[in-house]
């Protein structure tokens, strides 16, 4: 495929106006346009630092909470009280679903926390290497007990705090928030939408909101600098996050609580799925801000 | 993507000031234009570049014409066919969206890429980027409107349905599944090469995003034999040739294929209508047929593709040639006998599908994507209502996809796909 550089063609086409009523075109034409990339990352990230503030204000505070609920699920298992655990479980963990871009910078951190079996049986480790909040998940829906599982337990704990202490050292840059926004996007369309993220306990749904919520909030926090670039952009999101978020208030019940994942029928996670491509396509597009 | 990449014979493509301003539809008084080639001045302008049909390139078919490309194209060796459904919210949206897809349809089919634009690395690149140093593979994109596309109210297009787009009646022995039927909107990408026809698909639904979902899709294959140079009437997977017997020269497409000024509704005259069938083959049942039954089942021979008696491909098929017993020579249950009874025309444009094993029995998922193009689907209708339940053909086939598209005439340069549709409101 040939590719021709619409930037040459304007150099070398060398345009001139003269009493054109558009003059934000005019100056774009101007024989001194670079064609090459304009990115750069020192001065964007500057032009950005409160945008980046108000994401690690927003990350802190999901650490915190995380580590709190964290603390009340530890103790309901280590008290045997399998409904309470049951019935946290899926809470706190949209604390750690929501700041997942954060979370996934610290490689051994991340699964000690949240692997899943399959994660670790796909990277040759068996089940001995298994810790963290599914297998709980494990003892307590499948197993229907938290006997056995307070080592666990106690690990999980320490875990959260360490995470939660070391996210005070993460670089936030744009780039992590806006990749960041698009991989929890993929979470979603890889494991929520199928049901494998909770495969014992059925609570994907949660997981599912919580990513949308985290990618939303990047959003929320960028769309005054997306809104310079492209206003249309921002209309488009918004409407796209709507979309996302009506279909799944469907299945939300009145508490807060989400329907177990087995109740969705094929249509449904179907419709989710659709939804959730059509979000990802614009969010793919953030990165116009720094250009 | 550099200058250096930059088409040279393109910014040689000086414009008259009058082309410019009509282009633009701009009347600036005291616009200069230097030594500038039309795509600098339009975009300087916010505009959508005019983008042409590039002669130079290789293997490549023309995009604007009085008919769409694909039709009359010689077929190529592959297709990616996509019924999609539309979430545009008007008609409006729905024009704008032929209008976006319109210069990446002709930068496809030139074989480049779909952007133009400078690469910023923090977004993801516009052309998805598979079909970068192949040429254009003789890439043909057919677009099609599908009934459930007028019945969708807040497009308020009802007025506007041509009587002939209809559902397809009932057939007997269909067995239509809801994964393979209909669609608001048809793209059937055809290509001499099975990833340039998928990028295009892929490249234009994503474009799309937000205002169209896929409902399904069937990427399908040919093989052409060649001897003494001339390439062969290709072989369906029953391994009968298949298109022998088509619609050729610009009466015949006429009469069977374009619609004629009056005979469809006015924004259809030059189009056509577009049946599309996937076509399950029971190759297992096939497989243990006797040569002679095979045969038998057609009305031809195997191996020379002839007419039953005869020794050449193109000989007449002269269907009413009886035996010394005063038996028919093709069977009467034959399904080239029993298509010829039909007395009615249609070109097929089909291509040989094979996607993996059907669950339920382990029997092949492999058949035919069959296309064919019509003036009326009526006449695709009385055919397949004379094969009915007589073709002996029934018993090693099920019919398992539908659709009907009406397919635009052509786009005039410097419009847009389905120009006539809006022009009608
Ligand atoms: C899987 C299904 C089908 C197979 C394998 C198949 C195969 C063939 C073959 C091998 C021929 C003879 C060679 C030729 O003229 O191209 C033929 C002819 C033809 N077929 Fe089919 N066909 C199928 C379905 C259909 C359907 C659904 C229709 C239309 C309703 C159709 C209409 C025709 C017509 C009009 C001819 C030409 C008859 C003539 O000689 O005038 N076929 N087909």
């Amino acid at each position: 495929m040939k590719t021709k550089s619409l930037f040459a063609i304007l150099i070398a086409g060398g345009v001139l106006m003269t009493g054109c009523n558009n003059s934000e075109d005019a100056k774009q034409v101007d024989s001194t346009v670079s064609t090459e990339k304009t990115t750069n990352n020192e001065t964007t990230n500057a032009n950005l630092q409160k945008e980046i503030d108000a994401y690690k204000v927003f990350a802190l505070d999901q650490l915190d909470q995380f580590t709190i609920e964290t603390e009340k699920f530890v103790q309901a298992v280590k008290a045997g009280d399998l409904e309470k655990a049951k019935e946290i479980y899926p809470h706190a963990r949209m604390y750690f679903e929501r700041s997942e871009p954060i979370a996934e910078s610290f490689g051994d951190l991340d699964p000690r926390i949240d692997a899943r079996l399959a994660d670790l049986e796909a990277e040759g480790q068996g089940e001995e290497s298994w810790t963290g909040y599914h297998k709980i998940e494990y003892g307590l829906w499948e197993e229907n007990t938290t006997k056995g599982y307070e080592a666990i337990a106690d690990q999980l704990l320490a875990d959260s705090k360490e995470l939660r202490a070391r996210v005070e050292t993460v670089d936030v840059t744009p780039e992590l928030m806006m990749t960041g926004a698009i991989d929890l996007l993929n979470e979603v369309s890889t494991s929520k939408i199928t049901g494998e993220e909770e495969i014992y306990s059925h609570t994907d749904l949660y997981d599912f909101k919580a990513n949308i919520e985290g990618a939303e909030k990047i959003f929320t926090i960028l769309e005054e600098q997306i809104s310079n670039k492209d206003p249309e952009l921002v209309k488009n999101l918004s409407d796209k996050f709507k979309t996302v978020n009506d279909l799944l208030a469907k299945f939300e019940t009145n508490d807060g609580n989400f329907v177990s994942y087995s109740q969705l029928t094929k249509e449904d996670t179907k419709q989710l799925a659709i939804a959730v491509n059509q979000l990802g396509e614009p969010l793919s597009q953030m990165g116009i801000i720094l250009e | 993507m550099s200058k250096t990449n930059v088409d040279e014979k393109f910014l040689d493509k000086k414009i008259t000031r009058r082309q410019m301003l009509k282009l633009t539809g701009v009347g600036v008084a005291g616009l200069a234009i230097g030594a500038s080639g039309l795509g600098g001045v339009l975009s300087a302008f916010g505009e959508e570049l005019f983008v042409d049909d590039d002669t130079t390139a290789t293997n490549k078919v023309n995009f604007y014409g009085k008919h769409q490309s694909g039709i009359a194209t010689a077929v190529q060796t592959n297709i990616y066919f996509a019924a999609l459904n539309v979430l545009v919210n008007s008609k409006q949206e729905l024009q704008e969206l032929f209008k976006m897809w319109t210069p990446l349809a002709i930068r496809m089919m030139n074989g480049e890429s779909i952007s133009m634009e400078k690469q910023n690395d923090l977004i993801p690149p516009k052309d998805t980027g598979e079909a970068q140093g192949l040429d254009a593979r003789n890439l043909s994109i057919t677009f099609g409107v599908g009934l459930s596309l007028f019945e969708k109210q807040e497009l308020g297009l009802a007025s506007l349905k041509p009587a002939e787009l209809k559902d397809l009646p009932h057939f007997p022995k269909d067995q239509l599944d809801e994964a393979y039927t209909g669609g608001d909107i048809c793209i059937q990408a055809c290509a001499d090469d099975p990833q340039v026809a998928f990028h295009a698909v892929r490249n234009l639904v994503r474009a799309a995003s937000g205002k169209v979902t896929i409902k399904w899709s069937q990427a399908g294959f040919n093989s052409f034999p060649v001897e003494k140079g001339k390439k062969q009437t290709p072989r369906n997977l029953f391994a009968f040739k298949d298109g022998t017997e088509n619609p050729s020269g610009e009466k015949d497409m006429n009469e069977v294929v374009w619609v004629q000024p009056g005979e469809s509704t006015s924004w259809m005259t030059s189009g056509t209508y577009l049946v599309v069938r996937r076509i399950q083959l029971h190759l297992e049942t096939w497989d243990r047929t006797s040569l002679k039954e095979q045969e038998k089942t057609f009305g031809r021979h195997r191996e020379s593709g002839a007419p039953l008696g005869k020794r050449n491909e193109f000989d007449g098929m002269e269907i009413e040639r009886k035996d010394e017993n005063g038996n028919y020579i093709v069977p009467e249950n034959s399904h080239v006998f029993l298509a010829k009874q039909a007395k009615a025309r249609i070109m097929r444009r089909s291509y040989s599908y094979s996607s993996g094993i059907i669950d339920s029995t382990g029997a092949y998922d492999a058949g035919l994507v069959f296309v064919s193009f019509q003036k009326d689907p009526e006449q695709f209708i009385k055919i397949q209502n004379a094969l009915g339940r007589l073709d002996k053909l029934n018993e090693y086939i099920t019919h398992r996809g539908s659709g009907v598209f009406a397919c635009f005439p052509g786009v005039k340069k410097g419009s847009y796909i389905g120009e006539a549709l809006f022009n009608t409101l």
